[in-house]
Order: C-alpha cells, then structure tokens, then sequence
C-alpha cells in the first residue's frame, strides 16, 4: 500500500476544517501511516459474498406519530452561542459584496 | 462510620435508608469529604454538584421518614435508587452542570437539558454527585487524553486508570461514589473496570437510550454502569434502560424487572452448575501479561469446579477487529465531531479572519491530538475514492465478526469467558508516544462493541498487586444472565485473599491531597 504524501494529509485535513500547524501535519503523516499499515491487514479477508452491516443488532426502527411536543426554547437553545443577535445565533459573513450582486 | 459508608453498596445503602440505620445525607457528607480531601490525588472528578446535593440528599431523606411512618410497605414502594449518590462521565447531558466530554471545544458548555439516562436516573431516585474526567470524546484507553486533567488509578497513583471512562472507574474504585456511568464504544467501561478492580457493564446496542450523550461512534457507543458488585450493576442497568422515543436505536424489549432482584450468594453461585461457557482461544493472545491470563484461568477453573461445562472455541475473525473498529469508529466520529464548529456552541476561534479560518482555528485549536488523528482517519477512510476499500471492507468484515459470535449462541452456550484486558494498568506516558500499542489495549473488548453485544468485567484476582477482570460476553439482550453469573462468581469466590485487599493506594491519597 503506498503511504500517505504530505500533501494528501494536508487535503484530509482541509477537508475535516482542521487548521494544523506544520509540525501536526508531520506528526500526523508518520501516525497515519502506521495506522494504514493495520488497515491493509483487511485486505487479507474474503468478503466477496459479505453483506455489509451498518449494526449487528437486528431491529425494526420504530415508526411514531409525527405529533408536536415542546421542545427547547429560544434561550435555552442559544445560551451556550458564542455570538447571539436576538433570536439568532450571529455568524460572520458568508458572502461578499461583489457575491451579493 | 463514615469508613463503613464510603464502602457501602447501593443495594445495602438502599436498604440503610429504608430502616433507618443511616441517612443520605451522611452518605453524601462521607463522599462529598472523601473527595474534597483525596481528589486532588486522584483527578477523577471534573465537576461537582456539593451545593445541591446535599438539599437533594435531605429530601430523600424526608421522604424515607414519611414513608417509615407508614410502614415497611411504603419504605419498600420509594424508587429503588432514592438517595443514592452517583456519578456521571462527563459526556452525559444534565440540565445546569458543565458537560465537557474531556474536550476543551466544549469549554464552559452548560447543558441546557437533561439526557435521557440524567431522566432516568433522577426518577430512580439518585442523587447525582456530578461529573468526572474522561479521555478526550472518550478516545482513548488510559484517560491521558483527557484535556483537562489526569486521573489515577487508586491501585497505583503512578498508573493510568484505563479509559477512556477512567475517571468513572477511579470514582468508584477509591468508594467516592458507589455507582458510575461509563460509556463503551470500544471498551470504555468494561477495559478501566478491569484496570482498576470493579465491576463494568456494557449493555447490547440499544438497551440505554443515547439520547443527551455527546456522540463518538453511533453505531457502537453504549451507556453502562460501574459498580462494585453485579448486583448493583443491574439495579443502575435497570434505571437506564428501555425505549426512547428521541433515540431511534433504542429497543422496545422491557426492562427486565429481575435486575432488581439478582440472586445473591448461594444461589448464584449454585446456579453456575451447568452453565456452558465458550473459551475462545483467540483471547490468550501473544503479548498477554502471564499474570493476567493465570488470573483469568484460574477463574475459568472456579467456575468449572461450580460444575460449569467450558469448551475450547475459536472466534478466527478476532484478529481483525481492531483494524475493523478503527476504520469504522473514526469515520463515524469524523461525521459526529463535524457538529463542533465554533458557531452555536462550545469553544470559538471565529473573527479573525472569514468563515473557513474561523473553522480552521476553532477545530485544529479545540480538539487534541487523539481527536484529531481518528477525525483525520475518519475523514481519509470516508474520502472520495477510499470508502469501498476502507469503510465498506469494514462493514463486511463487521459481518463476518457477528457471525463468529452467532454460531456460539447458536451452538447454545451462555456466555464467553475471556479476559477483559491482555494487560493490569500501565504507568502513565508508557503508550503515549505509540497509538498502535494504545489502540491494542482493547484488543480484547472491541470484538464485542463490533458485534453489538453485552459484555461485563468483573474483578477475577491480582496480578503483581494490580487487578486483572474477567470479561462475561452474551447473546444480545442477554444483560440478566450475565450479571446473574457474575454474581455467581462473586459468590464463589467470595473467601478468596484477593477479594479482601483494597485498592493499595486509596490510603496514600488523602495523605497527598
């Protein structure tokens, strides 16, 4: 199995939003590389007439009446935001000007 | 008297309380001092309710009085918990008290409700002390990813308490708390209850509700007690199980009402005669401690000297589970932990920069090293072009691994007896630097969680002075009969030397607070 590049960990962690610093990206490399080299084991197992399973645990999911019920409120929903603009959770802006038009 | 209460079990403080021999509040008094004075050595708690706690305890007590003046019936009809104190692993949701998950993206989070098991649990009457340490998102064997503080084991103050529920385990070990919650994605309850000499079970998927509980890996995390007796064990089991209609997974198979009267002594033990335990080899693997395997031999023989039947069996996907757990464990974190993005809740980083730097900051800052290797493992094995050879690989491998156990229930045995863990408890630092030997210390317990199955440690002797468990695995649902063996075996063994040494540190911790 060829190893994992700099680069391509440096993709992984754009694509999970993880900001790393140079140092993290290396030692992130070396550690997912021996992990790889575990994974490659299961290459070993015959699983051509293998369902995959989700869970083990054979069940029905339950169906329900779609009623309301109370749930949390305003404030409690948003006691934990860092930034809040009345109801609302405050974010930064996503679009430009230029985006806009 | 204080002593004799911190080693109480719930079951006889339940009965304490009814008769009047004790009240909740000294209970809580005894704990509330032994933590103040020996956790400061043992790090096990991250949160503590003293203020409330104490007023809850005084309620429960009134309503003891009231009912005793209305009879033994009354005293008996109380919820079967009222006045017991507990404790809680930091990633359980209780309305008011900080829930951390070990992590410092969740520093200063409050929890604005109650997860389900919190419900429960107050309706059974506990008394929640509060709250306790855990590796990071509960990612890890050794509760050093902890983010916040290290917990010790009470054993050995220079060794790690297992994990990733460690601060659970130490909780109960060094009796400031008779019962604990843990959660088990791997072996979180039932590997730390091995490490530091208790009991730990970890229910089938969807026994407990998981609603209220911060998410690592949905389709194996399971809620469970720690206790220092099976029979406390199912009375916490009994508290938190049943359907939920805000989990979807959870089953609709009733809680079985004979938890709450788990035969004891004699009984258990004469009920080992019989029963028909599967060994499977695979378990004695190359690396396992003498210790721990003459440990867990001698109690396979205890039980056979019982008149139970044991067979030699084999489980051939064993060896293939770890890499399963840490395809399938990570990428379902990787999506689980994609919620912590510094906007609605937890810590934030936004507002230097847009948006993306926003996220960049508040997750490469917020999460640690173990969280962000398995996001990072996560993330490549669910990445375009990977996911047929790692993720799906997994699910089929996990099939395979279902149907080894299968054929055990099939062939009509009880239970499978293994060890719990290949190891006692290790010194701190000893894996810190090798994430491959840190994952191997669940070798013997991830079998189980890939499979969806029950499992427990109970404490089956010591090993150069450390504790070593003997794991019970089960046929789904089949919680009852498990703790009904291990209390058989707590039974037989009950004049063992063994059972009689506490931890060996639990003096020194007050002496270093």
């Amino acid at each position: 199995m060829s190893k994992l590049t700099r680069a391509e960990v440096e993709k992984v962690a754009a694509l999970a939003r993880l900001g790393l610093t140079s140092e993290e990206v290396e030692a992130l490399q070396g550690d997912l590389n021996l992990i790889l080299e575990q994974w490659a084991r299961l290459a070993e197992v015959d699983t051509s007439s293998v369902p995959a399973s989700a869970q083990t645990i054979v069940q029905v999911m339950p169906l329900r009446d779609d009623t309301p019920s109370p749930s949390l409120s305003v404030d409690a929903a948003l006691q934990n935001a860092p930034a809040r603009s009345g109801d609302f959770v405050r974010v930064q802006a996503i679009l430009s000007e230029e985006a806009d038009g | 008297m204080s002593a004799e209460l911190r080693r109480a079990t719930a079951a006889q403080l339940r009965a304490g309380f009814g008769s009047g021999a004790f009240t909740s509040l000294e209970v809580v008094d005894a704990l509330l001092g032994a933590i103040a004075q020996e956790d400061a050595a043992l790090g096990a708690w991250l949160h503590l309710r003293t203020g409330e706690v104490r007023g809850e305890a005084q309620r429960a007590d009134d309503a003891y009085a009231a009912a005793r003046a209305s009879g033994a019936e009354a005293v008996r009809a109380l919820a079967p918990l009222l006045g017991v104190p507990i404790a809680l692993k930091d990633l359980v949701n209780m309305v008011g008290t900080p829930t951390t998950a070990g992590s410092k993206i969740l520093e200063g989070y409050i929890s604005p409700y109650d997860a389900t098991i919190t419900t429960k649990l107050k309706a059974a009457g506990a008394l929640i002390l509060g709250k306790t340490n855990m590796d990071e998102f509960a990612m890890g064997s050794s509760t050093e990813f902890s983010a916040y503080r290290r917990t010790v084991n009470p054993w050995d103050r220079e060794r790690v308490p297992g994990g990733s529920s460690g601060g659970s385990a130490s909780a109960v070990a060094a009796l400031h708390a008779p019962l604990s919650i843990g959660s088990d994605t791997g072996g979180s309850i039932r590997q730390p209850a091995s490490l530091t000499g208790i009991t730990g079970l970890k229910p089938t998927y969807g026994r407990v509700s998981r609603y209220g509980i911060v998410a690592f890996a949905s389709s194996l995390d399971q809620i469970g007690p720690f206790a220092r007796s099976a029979q406390d064990a199912a009375l916490m089991l009994h508290a938190i199980a049943g359907s939920d209609p805000r989990d979807a997974t959870s089953s609709a198979l009733p809680v079985d009402a004979a938890l709450l009267t788990l035969p004891q002594g004699d009984q258990a033990a004469s009920a080992i005669k019989g029963k028909r335990f599967a060994l499977p080899k695979e378990y004695f693997v190359a690396g396992m401690e003498p210790g721990v395997e003459a440990a867990v031999r001698a109690a396979v023989a205890a039980l056979q000297s019982a008149g139970a039947v044991i067979d030699e069996v084999s489980l051939p996907t064993t060896e293939h589970a770890l890499a399963t757990y840490y395809i399938v464990a990570p990428a379902e974190a990787s999506a689980n932990l994609a919620r912590y993005d510094g906007i609605r809740y937890g810590a934030s980083k936004h507002g230097g920069g847009d948006l993306l730097d926003g996220y960049l900051a508040t997750r490469g800052r917020g999460f640690g090293p173990e969280v962000r290797r398995r996001i990072m493992l996560g993330t490549y094995a669910l990445s375009a072009g990977f996911y047929d050879a790692y993720y799906l690989k997994a699910q089929k491998v996990r099939t395979l691994i279902a149907r080894d156990f299968d054929r055990i229930w099939s062939a009509g045995y009880d239970a499978i007896v293994a060890p719990a863990s290949p190891s006692v408890a290790w010194k701190f630092g000893a894996k810190m630097s090798d994430p491959v030997a840190m994952y191997l210390a669940d070798a013997c317990t991830i079998p189980t969680n890939m499979a969806g199955l029950p499992g427990l440690s109970t404490p089956c002797g010591l090993s150069e002075g450390l504790p070593v468990g003997l794991q019970l695995i089960g046929a789904p649902w089949s919680e009852t009969g498990l703790l009904s063996i291990a209390a058989g075996y707590e039974a037989l063994t009950a004049d063992a030397p063994w059972r009689a040494q506490e931890p060996t540190d639990l003096a020194a911790l007050g002496g270093a607070a």
